[in-house]
């Protein structure tokens, strides 16, 4: 008995005219937004990135309060009070995780060497990152878009000089520049701080943003638009920024993680927050050294930096391929099959599959 | 392209020097050098004050202070260097750069090589298993490492891999149940990796997990870790491993001719195993004994083993010279490690150590006597933190970049006409993908290594590394002006060498780039 040879498994054109017949289905009737949302929703990493972000931001705003409203928690995060339970956090797991059944106590996250609860520092300092990154990343994406615009769309000697402009920037590593400003602006308050760091951070944006709109401005649309007689702003702001709205995007997005993990870094080194506000950076460098005898001061703040950073991550790459016209979606095999299938019937063949 | 060349390294040059005047401006402006005095109790505080604005001449234009600088920084060009000095204690800045830029160079270096050699590996097996398991694994992988921040993870390895481990050094035993686990874990990253259907999934399990596992228990039966060696069989076994290794890669294991080669390779280096001890002795004894003569005999071993593959002959020679120098390699490097560890009880129980190999701080330890592989070994033991943490930093950012573009390079239309010629996989993958894969990287190289000493900045204050990075940190707490500046021009124009290289690079790799004047 001979054995069947099988061909192998290549992606042959049978198949990604079926792969693109159900890419087609799926966004047929829908505006490029809609499409883009739709995308983005199917992308459970973004979605779970999103999620809890959104999870943290409430916590972080609502325990302690901010803005002058004051929040549900017991404790604040300046006030040192008895240390209770020897500092240890209060916290424990449910049973089946293998703790003693879920408890919150009087300080869940413990306290520090002179008493002040854990919890309520932790939640500053995570209001402090998401703060500095709003506007971080506004600022950035409004620098770097405007002047990867006017580059791009002017090109010649202004994108020259804009573009060694850029280079200027790009030349130190942003820690140090960061640290230089820091020093600055950082006694003045976080908000300073991440006005700082906003004007050194929109470089990538920039150069991106250029080259969007190089090619950008070679298509008809902005011809038409020139010859109905729109201003350059007008050509920019209505009809090639919502276009470039993609890239800005995504690599806000980006830029916002890049902007958490750089100011605690700064905070950390002692460039940054300076007390007695509170960041996850300084609460690290600040406890750091009691890591032997009390290491759950060291573990939270650096949790939630993980949990801010890696929410946005993963925000942006779902961001990413929602945007990405060329991002395909790999059907499953069953979708595929009965796409065949289905293909098959009403071609009227019932034989070999075509693969 | 000379011109082009020429004209973007005086431009670069001008950006540097115009950033130079904003960073001193910025610098002065972020330093308060009366900083201490201000909150003095001192009696005589209005007078030393007026001295410190004397000696530092802070009541000067800053312009005119800058272009004093500047004077002296341009001494650099002709040999008579002034970046000034820390003025608390009168050190000149060049002194104190000189040990800092090789600490700095060192730690950088290192784990950028090895950065690049793991990320694109690993990017780029990830892409041949697009939306696997392994695929989404190394993705998710990816991400967490891109968003940790890398003091947080310095004093985690200081405590997990230098404290606990060498705890584990103290009293080694392997226990059953870590040998189940890790055997298991690498059986299982290595069948996703290598991929195919069920049976062979089961196969390459099996391998995996087998080899793993008898290779602890070997450590574990021979007590390994309490005396690390490797010994003649192992250095056979390995050297055999790498040739094969070697091979299936870069030629395939149907080219017998580019086998043979590897495997007379790793043949000459066991047997250069037993004469090679007595040639580090003699170098001892004549004082040559350094890291040059150590770069000499391998470049020296690699154009011998070219020459063995020349000698096998046949059509295709240049491929086997080729693979038999490229096995040279990592059987060198395994005869190197089988030395170093030799001197490795002599290291644990010197008194400078006392049996707590890992180091947490610092570049070498202070006081320690011994010959160059004492030294070596210390150097390395120091540089596993920092390097492994440096690391992690852009580890994620090469996978991600491999990843991509090698997904970008296998949808290309050569490659569906080398398949459709009936190259094999490993030709298609090895000759036609991975070399244009790896093309967009050589632009990415210079921006990470700047990225990484920024990174290095932050590293080197955890380890205590005196690196520049720590040089920079210390002197901008401590109002220094003039080693600040020092670090952000090195900074500067290495940056700006690193993307000339990069453009050059690109451009002799990449035929279609034309640069035009």
């Amino acid at each position: 008995m001979t054995t069947p040879i099988e061909p192998p498994h290549l992606p042959g054109a049978g198949d990604e005219t079926v792969e693109n017949a159900i890419e087609l289905k799926d966004v047929e009737g829908l505006s490029q937004g809609q499409i883009v949302r739709r995308r983005f929703f199917r992308h459970r990493g973004a979605l779970a990135g999103l999620l809890s972000l959104v999870l943290v931001a409430v916590l972080a705003y609502t325990s302690i309060g901010a803005f002058g409203i004051s929040g549900w928690y017991t404790w604040d995060h300046f006030t040192p009070e008895d240390v209770v339970n020897g500092g240890e956090p209060t916290l424990s797991l449910p049973v089946w995780l293998g703790g003693e059944g879920f408890a919150l106590g009087a300080h869940p996250f413990g306290q520090d060497e002179i008493g002040r609860d854990v919890f309520a520092r932790t939640m500053k300092g995570t209001q402090t990152s998401l703060n500095v990154m709003i506007i971080v990343s506004l600022l950035a994406a409004l620098i770097g878009m405007t002047i990867g615009a006017v580059a791009g769309y002017f090109r010649g000697s202004v994108d020259q000089l804009l573009m060694r402009f850029t280079d200027l920037f790009i030349t130190f590593p942003v820690v140090v520049i960061g640290a230089v400003l820091g020093n600055i602006a950082g006694s003045a308050g976080a908000f300073w701080l991440a006005v700082a760091l906003g004007c050194i951070t929109w470089t990538t944006l920039a150069r991106l943003v250029r080259g969007e709109f190089l090619s950008l401005r070679e298509r008809e649309f902005v011809d038409a638009a020139k010859a109905a007689g729109a201003s350059s702003f007008r050509i920019i702001r209505k009809h090639m920024i919502p276009n470039a709205m993609g890239v800005i995007i995504v690599n806000t997005t980006l830029l916002a993680s890049t902007a958490v993990l750089l100011e605690t870094a700064l905070s950390y080194l002692g460039f940054g927050i300076k007390a007695p506000d509170v960041s996850l950076g300084t609460m690290i460098s600040q406890y750091q050294s009691a890591f032997s005898t009390r290491p759950y001061l060291f573990w939270w703040p650096g949790l939630f930096i993980i949990i801010i950073a890696l929410s946005v991550n993963f925000i942006g790459d779902g961001l990413r391929d929602a945007f990405d016209p060329r991002q395909k979606r790999v059907p499953s095999a069953r979708k595929m099959a009965r796409a065949l299938r289905s293909d098959r019937t009403a071609a009227g063949t019932s034989g070999e599959p075509s693969a | 392209m000379v011109v082009f060349f020429v004209k973007r390294l005086l431009m670069s040059l001008l950006v540097v020097l115009i950033s130079t005047v904003i960073m001193y401006v910025l610098v002065d402006m972020s330093i308060d050098p009366l900083e201490d005095l201000r909150i003095s109790t001192a009696p005589n505080k209005a007078e030393q004050m007026a001295n410190r604005i004397a000696e530092l001449r802070l009541n000067d234009p800053i312009l005119l202070r800058y272009f004093d600088w500047l004077r002296g920084a341009a001494g650099c060009l002709y040999g008579s260097c002034d970046l000034g000095e820390n003025w608390m204690t009168n050190q000149q800045v060049t002194s104190l750069l000189r040990g800092a830029v090789i600490t700095t160079i060192q730690l950088v270096a290192a784990s950028t090589f090895l950065a690049i050699l793991l990320g694109s590996m690993v990017g780029i097996v990830s892409a041949l298993r697009q939306y696997t398991g392994f695929d989404y694994a190394i993705t998710f992988l990816s991400f967490l490492l891109y968003s940790l921040p890398v003091f947080w993870v310095a004093v985690l390895a200081k405590v997990f891999l230098a404290i606990d481990f060498n705890d584990f050094l103290a009293d080694p035993t392997i226990t059953f149940a870590a040998v189940v686990v890790v055997a298991g874990f690498v059986g299982l990253v290595v069948s996703s990796a290598a991929g195919g259907k069920g049976k062979d999934r089961l196969r390459n399990f099996g391998i995996a997990a087998g080899a793993t596992a008898v290779l602890m228990l070997y450590l574990r039966v021979t007590d390994w870790f309490t005396e690390p060696n490797i010994g003649i069989v192992l250095i056979a076994l390995t050297s055999v491993g790498w040739a094969f290794v070697v091979t299936a890669l870069s030629t395939g294991l149907r080219n017998r001719k580019a086998l043979y080669s590897a495997l007379s390779v790793a043949a000459l280096g066991c047997v250069l195993w037993l004469p090679m001890l007595y040639v580090w002795e003699w170098a001892e004894d004549a004082g040559i004994l350094g890291w040059p003569l150590v770069f000499a005999l391998l470049l020296i071993g690699i154009a011998v083993s070219a020459g063995i593959g020349l000698a096998w002959g046949g059509p295709d020679k240049t491929r086997s010279a080729r693979t038999a120098a490229l096995t040279a390699i990592p059987v060198a490097a395994t005869l190197f490690i089988d030395r170093l560890l030799q001197s490795w009880d002599n290291y644990n129980a010197n008194s400078a150590i006392k049996g707590r190999p890992i180091a947490t701080i610092g570049s070498r330890t202070p006081n320690l006597e011994g010959d160059f592989w004492i030294h070596t070994i210390d150097s390395f033991t120091h540089l596993l933190l920092p390097t492994a943490t440096l690391i992690l930093i852009s580890f994620a950012q090469y996978t991600r970049y491999s990843r991509a573009s090698m997904l970008e390079v296998m949808n290309q239309d050569y490659i569906r006409t080398a398949r459709a010629k009936g190259l094999t996989e490993r030709t298609v993958v090895m000759r036609h993908a991975f070399r244009n894969a790896l093309l967009p990287l050589a632009s990415i190289v210079p921006i990470d290594i700047i990225t990484l000493l920024g990174g290095a900045v932050i590293t080197e204050t955890v380890f205590g590394w005196f690196g520049m990075g720590r040089l920079f940190v210390v002197s901008l707490g401590a109002n220094q002006q003039d080693p600040v500046m020092a670090y952000i021009v090195i900074v500067g124009i290495l940056a700006v060498v690193a993307n000339l290289v990069a453009d050059l690079l690109y451009a002799v790799l990449d035929p279609r780039i034309r640069v035009a004047a």
